[in-house]
This record gives C-alpha cells, structure tokens and sequence, in this order.
C-alpha cells in the first residue's frame, strides 16, 4: 500500500543556516502524527516544506505515492519543476495556519467557496452547499455571512479547518492550529479536530497541546533542532522516552 | 462685483466643466490600464522588466506635469517630418491628444508607485492561503492579490483622481477650452477676473467634492469587513 504521505531526507536551510537536517516521515491513511518539540526545533518549517511553502534544499516529498519534482536553477536553487503539479498537490493538502489566515474582505462563506470554485472549478451551487455543509459541523453555520474579524479567535480557526475540508484533501496539515488562541477556545478547536480524527483523516499536527497529542494521535514524533528524535506511539513516547531530551522537554511542557 | 456676468455666459462656463470631467475620466481609464502593468512591471524580478517601469515612473513623477505637456505638444513639432512618416502627426498636431497622453503618461506614473505599494503591502498570510489551496500565478493575483492591493491602495489612489482632476486644468495652456481655459478667454472678453476664476473655483471644488464623496461610497462598499457589526450577540 502506498503511503498517504512519504517524505525522506528532507534538508533545509536559511541563510545557509541548516533548520531541517534529513527528516523522514511516512504517513498511511488514517494516521494522526503530531509533531511536537521546543520553539525552533524546526517542526513548523518541517510542515511547510510539505506542501512547499517553503522549498526544502534537498529530499523527496510524495503525496499518494506521487513525487513533487524539484529542479535547480542556475543559481543553485531548488525550485519546484513543475508549478501545475504543485498546485494540483496541493489541493490534496489542507492547510491551516497558526493566524487563521482568512482572507479578511471575503465573509466566512466566501472564504471556503473561493477554492472549490476557482481552483477545483466547481460549480456555486454545488460548492455553497458544500461550504454550508462543512460550517454545520465546526458548529459556525451562523456566521457563514459574517465577515472574519468579526468572529472570535477560535471561530475563525474553526471556519479555516471547513476552509481546507472544502477541497476533499487527502491529507491535512495543521500548523500550531491552536497557539494563536485564548486558552478558552482552544478547546472548541480541538474538538473539531477530533471529531476528524475520528473520521479517519489523515492529519499531521504541529502543536504543543500534549493531551491532545497524547489522546488523539496515532504516532507522536518529537524534534530537536531539526531532527527526530524520538517516535512512536504516544503511549511509548509520552510514559517511556528513549531520549534524554524529549523527558526534560514533556516534563517541562507537561 | 457683478455676478450678472457669470450667470450670462454660465451655459459655456458648464461646457467647459464637462470637457475638464471629460478629460478627467478618460485619462484615469487609460491612465489605470496602464498603471496596473507598469505596478507588475516595478514589481519583477527580472531588471530587464523593471528597470525600464523605474525610468518610467522616475521621469514622470520627477518632472513638473506642465513641462511633460509642452514637450509632447510644442516638442513633438520639431519631428514632425518623422511622425508624419509614421502616420502619427495627425495626433500630436491635436491638443486634445497630446494633453490626454500628457495626463495619462503623468497618472500612469503615480498610480503605479500607489499600487506597487499597495501590491507589497497585502499580507503574506493571505498569499499563503491561497498557494495552500492550490492557486498561484495569475489566478492568485486575480483571486486574492489584487482585489486586497485594490483595498489597501484605494485612499491614495483617491488622492491621485482628485489632483489629476486639478491639474487638467493645465491643459488650458495647449489651447483647449476646459474650465479653467474657458474661463481666460470669457475674462479676457468682459474683463471681469475675479467673478469667472472664483465660479471656476466653486465648479473645480463641487467636482472634487463629487469624486471625494464618490471614493468615500466606494472604499466604504469594498470594506464591509472593516465596518462595526451590525448584528447585536455577544462575540
């Protein structure tokens, strides 16, 4: 079978300052794998090497077994070879973001149609009835014709998960989904997510919410500075880790 | 001061208040269809694109407009026997063309530095979003860059129509009968200055007015997120 996602050796570097150095990470359908790790550990810019939002020096990405083609340019930057199979990966790839990332002058409602619609080619109908569908279940129908400033933190963040729902991805990718937020609405954000979980989708979490990782995911995987090291279940890496590092860093996050 | 004179010769005074809105809007039209490409231009990478767009913009912001006018339509006088080769004496020899192309080449310019501006300003975030969802290129810049460019960039670029609105006045001095043009040749006539250029006055300041109160409909329709709630619940 096929891995949802397969990423091996990944590398990168800014400034020449190597922030990812050879990561690898097999994700099948269905698995929940949270990242966890210090601020700077490199989990976040692992994330975004993903879906190339940043592009990584080195190393192979493969989303349902298809490999993202990289090329170098003169200069001796990667770049993606082709910007077609990027984007068409990328509608595989749901996003969300630790700032939400709402376009502000669209209402709720646009927001998640903009994609399908434009992107995907759906029709209005069909991408209004989708949109209507999936704010139902993040429990913000109401607001659909609200404008994102005025909802709060965590309703926004709930209106980006439906956003990201609404292109049928494979995979989701959550990028500290949670950190932006009052620790009151934290939790309605993470019921969200559970409740998807449960679903069966694939997910990919950067976050420092520890019951969450403990509870929920499949395979807790913990950086430090720009390697894994420690994996494994949540049960093996959360009661019995391996390495020095990721004790001190549960015992002091948790 | 006898007002009796103005209100004599006002259907004419109104002529040329047209010709000065005339000359006002076509040259913003023109003027923004340029002003977009010329923004994009300053905006790449490539110096083979930018660089010319930079020439561009340095020129016409850093000369005064009325200078740009007599050079396009005295200057272009001197080539007249290579522009009549290309067929395009019959232009430059028209005031009415060369006093647009004057106009829009000038507005060009500025609107360019408002939206290259504008363009930079619109949030990573929200270009982050849209490449997330599988946008890029030109659908990126349609769906999300520009209208939010066109957001942030609209109070200046209301500024710039109000002074391009001012300054076709500049226009007068090529022989064309706008406003302010009309306006000398009735003083000259009657002799009464101060009535004619104080009416002219008074038009100029209700047709800005009308484009300031029709900008401030305008930025107010296109930024409902940035208005107060209308609906009373608790957040």
């Amino acid at each position: 079978m096929t891995s949802a996602l397969s990423i091996s050796d990944l590398h990168k570097s800014f400034n020449n300052i190597e922030v990812i150095k050879g990561m690898s990470l097999e994700a099948n359908k269905g698995d929940v794998i949270s990242l966890i790790g210090a601020s700077g550990s490199g989990k976040s810019t692992f994330l975004r090497c993903i879906n190339l939002l940043e592009t990584p020096n080195s190393g192979e990405v493969r989303v349902n077994g298809e490999l993202m083609e990289m090329k170098t340019d003169s200069k001796g930057n990667r770049l993606p070879a082709d910007q077609k199979q990027v984007d068409r990966i990328r509608t595989k790839l749901g996003m969300v973001f630790q700032s939400f990332n709402l376009w502000s002058h669209m209402t709720i409602l646009q927001n998640i149609m903009e994609a399908p619609i434009h992107v995907l080619g759906q029709s209005k109908a069909e991408a209004h009835a989708k949109a209507m569908q999936l704010l139902e279940k993040v429990g913000i129908a109401d607001k659909a014709l609200q404008y994102p400033d005025h909802l709060s933190g965590g309703q926004q963040q709930r209106a980006a998960i439906a956003r990201a729902l609404a292109m049928d991805p494979e995979v989701m990718l959550f990028d500290e989904p949670t950190s932006a937020l009052d620790p009151e609405l934290v939790g309605e954000v993470l019921k969200v997510m559970r409740q998807l979980a449960a679903e069966g989708r694939t997910m990919i979490v950067v976050t420092h919410e520890m019951t969450f990782a403990r509870e929920v995911s499949s395979k807790v995987v913990f950086l430090h500075q720009g390697m894994i090291e420690e994996q494994g279940t949540p049960d093996e890496v959360f009661k019995n880790p391996k390495s020095e590092r990721c004790r001190q860093f549960l015992a002091s996050s948790y | 001061m006898d007002f009796s004179v103005v209100w004599q010769y006002l259907p004419m005074l109104l002529q040329g208040a047209w010709v000065t809105l005339w000359i006002t809007v076509v040259s913003l039209a023109i003027g923004l269809a340029v002003a977009i490409p010329l923004a994009l231009a300053r905006l790449a990478k490539n110096p083979l694109i930018s660089s010319p767009a930079y020439v561009f913009v340095l020129y016409f912001r850093g000369t005064p407009l009325l200078v740009q006018i007599f050079l396009i339509y005295y200057g272009s006088g001197q080539f007249r026997l290579e522009l009549t080769d290309l067929g395009l004496w019959g232009f430059f020899r028209d005031p009415w063309f060369c006093g647009v192309l004057a106009l829009v080449l000038n507005t060009a310019a500025y609107s360019a530095e408002i939206f290259r501006g504008a363009i930079s300003a619109v949030p990573r975030n929200d270009i982050e979003a849209g490449q997330a969802c599988g946008m890029s290129g030109l659908l990126l810049f349609r769906r999300i860059t520009m209208p939010k460019a066109f957001r942030i960039g609209l109070p200046a670029y209301g500024n710039e129509v109000i002074f391009l609105l001012q300054a076709t006045s500049l226009v007068s001095t090529i022989t064309i009968l706008d406003l302010t043009g009309i306006s000398r040749q009735l003083i000259s006539k009657t002799f009464a200055v101060y009535e004619f250029y104080l009416t002219a006055a008074v038009m100029y300041l209700v047709m800005t007015y009308a484009l300031v109160y029709l900008f401030r409909v305008w930025e107010k329709r296109m930024s409902g997120h940035l208005q107060e709630r209308v609906v009373n619940e608790p957040r």
